[in-house]
């Protein structure tokens, strides 16, 4: 019967059930998943991929500080107090002009102001200090598991000063001070980002799924907490840890304080979403199969939103970091055996200080304002690709 | 109009009473309370103290009443008789020390306000109608390190660069010797030579952000039907893009005091402090540090009714400039 025929023409069943094209291949993009196009579109913002890759790189940092650092955070050495950061030479010539290669740096040799009676710092172009790869110093425990004394990068007789960075007014080396920061202040952003996202998408979905009075209070307690300016609330909550707990409560007691205000955005960007969705068919669908309201939030809503809340959630790590350099900044935030990039420009507080040593502001502002926008580059990325379909 | 006005007084209430619950949360924060520390510190210089003294003191500042009493006899001090609780550190009442301060504060956040806008409405113009010009990826990328360098940041670098290259003193509102002087012309130029470093500071961010929004908005709206046509009528571009879309896209501006006024703010408590200048900042950290706490949660309580002010202006305006909001 020709109705019959009809059913099974090509016209009706054509994009349901019609064969590969030869020549595509079943990863290409006609049969990709969201994952795969949401790569694909993520993959040609070139700016985004760099600065992903710059963030992994700054983990890796973090991960790594001891081996990677040249000497230990802490050890200070007065008679190098503010010694100006070194550069690396190649080559060292000797008396005849012959050309042998030799990394190192060069020493320092202390010249006093005749009038001022200050001590300066002039490169001593004699004192060469020979560097090497993978050489012995100061020794230390991995991960606090065990005991190494090997370094990436640091002079050959341990005892030399090499301070490619520039040292502070105790004499310790920004470099190595600098690395083990990176691991403090990566993972302050990266743990309040994981609480706030706790925080935000609980909220977030309740408010968006029930509606309602539910609705209503959270959206009047994010009202609240987005019209306060954020840098007296935090100074307000971090003036009241008390003086004597341990450096990691008040790490851990930080990291809330910052995500505390941080999940605001996510909640809002969640329960709009969930507001839009929860209409949708599949919800329905869903609803209709007897699905329970925790399986209908967590199962089928949140995963749909996924790639959205990536997006945000790397939006808002920026503003923890920023939040602990400041708070640390100003002295309410983490303290002194703790090295974060806060601590750090703590060093940079006045104006005499920086003109002395301009790299003590330069180069723990540089690695914020570096990761800030990398974060921030990634996070635009991965917005514009959290939508596949879309255009 | 008044309707809508009333209605978002009203809404206000509630965050009004969740900035307060909050601010009073931070003086009721820290460990022991002043009269406990005050006894800690005479015992240390050796004087002893009477116990019945102590507990005098302690019934005078209801410290050992409950959360909500001593909350409602702050908030009901404040909302009746404009007094704000006592500040121990300084032994004198709130009310004679924040007002000063919470005004240059105001000052310094309107001045940068209108710093924001100035800078954000010719660049954000110029960006969406040449857009990817090299003009307008010059301003994106100025845009995105605005928004990346932390205030403090930004003022220990202009401090540093205005010490070093253009020898002024840094630091404060007024040389030393205008600190004191009458008002007259010179104090006012000295006033403006000092008064650009904040201003660029705590603006910087919020003109950022301002620019991105403007572009977006006014590239969407130079796309639309009514612009074409406007053009093919023959009218000149300057007047088709500042008559009709420039108009609507200038919402963000109105909609920007209510978010850019609380990240002022903060800018300008943490600027001040770098700086030293005479806003509530510096005061606020002192007090804060030395747990002076109904002058730190009096301070924290203002700045949020500041912002809360600036919310209702601004959507006020917008609900004049767009009587769509108003009816909905």
């Amino acid at each position: 019967m020709r109705t019959h025929a009809d059913l099974t023409s090509p016209i009706e069943t054509g994009p349901a059930i019609s064969p590969l094209k030869p020549g595509l291949t079943m990863g290409s993009l006609e049969a990709a998943g969201q994952w795969t196009l949401i790569w694909h579109k993520f993959v040609r913002n070139k700016l985004a991929v760099a600065s992903g890759i710059l963030i992994v790189i700054f983990f890796l940092i973090g991960l790594f500080a001891e081996f990677l650092a040249p000497g230990l955070p802490g050890t200070s050495r007065p008679q190098y107090t503010y010694a100006p950061p070194q550069t690396i030479g190649l080559f060292i010539e000797d008396a005849a002009g012959n050309r042998t290669f030799q990394p190192h740096v060069k020493g320092y040799s202390i010249e006093i102001d005749p009038v001022a009676l200050r001590r300066t710092f002039v490169v001593d172009d004699e004192a060469i200090v020979p560097i090497a790869f993978f050489v012995g110093g100061a020794s230390y425990r991995m991960w606090g598991l065990f005991e190494m004394d090997l370094h990436l990068i640091g002079p050959v007789n341990p005892s030399d000063p090499m301070y490619l960075l520039g040292t502070d007014r105790l004499g310790r080396d920004l470099l190595s001070r600098l690395i083990y920061g990176t691991r403090v202040s990566m993972s302050i952003g990266l743990i309040g980002v994981i609480f706030s996202l706790c925080l935000g998408v609980t909220l977030g979905s309740l408010a968006g799924f029930y509606g309602g009075w539910v609705d209503s209070a959270v959206q009047r307690t994010i009202e609240v907490i987005s019209s306060m300016p954020t840098i007296p609330l935090w100074l307000g909550l971090a003036a009241a840890i008390p003086l004597a707990w341990s450096p990691l409560q008040v790490y851990f007691v930080i990291t809330l304080i910052v995500s505390l205000f941080g999940w605001t955005g996510l909640a809002r960007e969640v329960r709009g979403r969930f507001y839009a969705l929860r209409g949708e068919d599949f919800v329905t669908a869903a609803r209709l199969d007897g699905s329970s309201e925790r399986r209908l939030i967590f199962c089928h809503i949140l995963p749909s939103l996924t790639s959205h809340i990536l997006a945000v959630v790397t939006l808002a790590v920026p503003t923890m970091i920023v939040a602990e350099t400041a708070l640390s900044f100003l002295g309410i935030g983490l303290k002194a055996p703790v090295v974060s990039w806060g601590v750090l420009l703590q060093e940079a507080q006045n104006v005499r200080t920086i003109a002395t040593a301009p790299w003590l502001l330069a180069w723990p502002a540089g690695a914020v304002i570096v990761v800030v926008l990398a974060y921030n580059f990634l996070g635009d990325g991965m917005r514009d690709a959290a939508d596949p379909y879309e255009s | 109009m008044l309707r809508y006005v009333i209605k978002r007084v009203l809404y206000m209430i509630p965050t009004l009473f969740g900035i307060s619950l909050i601010a009073f949360l931070i003086i009721q924060l820290p460990p022991g309370d002043y009269v406990t520390s005050m006894v800690a510190s005479m015992q240390d210089s050796g004087r002893a103290i009477d116990p019945a003294e102590i507990a005098r003191l302690r019934t005078l500042y209801g410290f050992d009443d409950p959360f909500y009493v001593q909350y409602w006899k702050w908030m009901s001090g404040i909302l009746f008789r404009g007094d704000f609780g006592h500040s121990f550190e300084w032994n004198r009442p709130v009310a004679d020390l924040i007002w000063e301060r919470m005004g240059s504060t105001l000052g310094l956040s309107l001045a940068a306000l209108l710093f924001v806008w100035a800078v954000a409405l010719p660049i954000g113009i110029y960006s969406a109608v040449r857009r990817h010009s090299v003009g307008d990826y010059f301003f994106t990328f100025l845009g995105f390190i605005g928004l990346a360098i932390p205030n403090f940041i930004l003022a220990l670098t202009l401090m540093y660069v205005s010490y070093r290259y253009l020898g002024q003193s840094v630091g404060g509102l007024f040389s030393p010797q205008y600190v004191d002087a009458p008002w007259s012309w010179d104090k006012f130029v000295d006033l403006l030579a000092h008064v650009w470093i904040p201003i660029v500071v705590i603006g910087t961010a919020g003109t950022a952000g301002l620019i991105r929004i403007l572009r977006a908005n006014l590239s969407d709206e130079l796309n639309k039907p009514y612009v074409i046509t406007a053009k093919a009528k023959g009218l000149p571009e300057h007047k088709v893009v500042l008559k009709y879309p420039v108009r609507i896209a200038l919402n963000p501006f109105v909609s920007a005091i209510g978010w850019v006024l609380p990240e002022l703010i903060s800018g300008v408590t943490i600027t001040a402090i770098v700086l030293n200048l005479p806003t509530a900042g510096p005061l606020l950290l002192r007090a804060l540090v030395s747990q002076d706490m109904y002058l730190a949660g009096s301070f924290i309580l203002l700045m949020g009714v500041l912002t809360l002010i600036g919310m209702l202006v601004s959507d006020i305006l917008l609900a004049l400039l767009d009587p769509r909001i108003r009816y909905r």
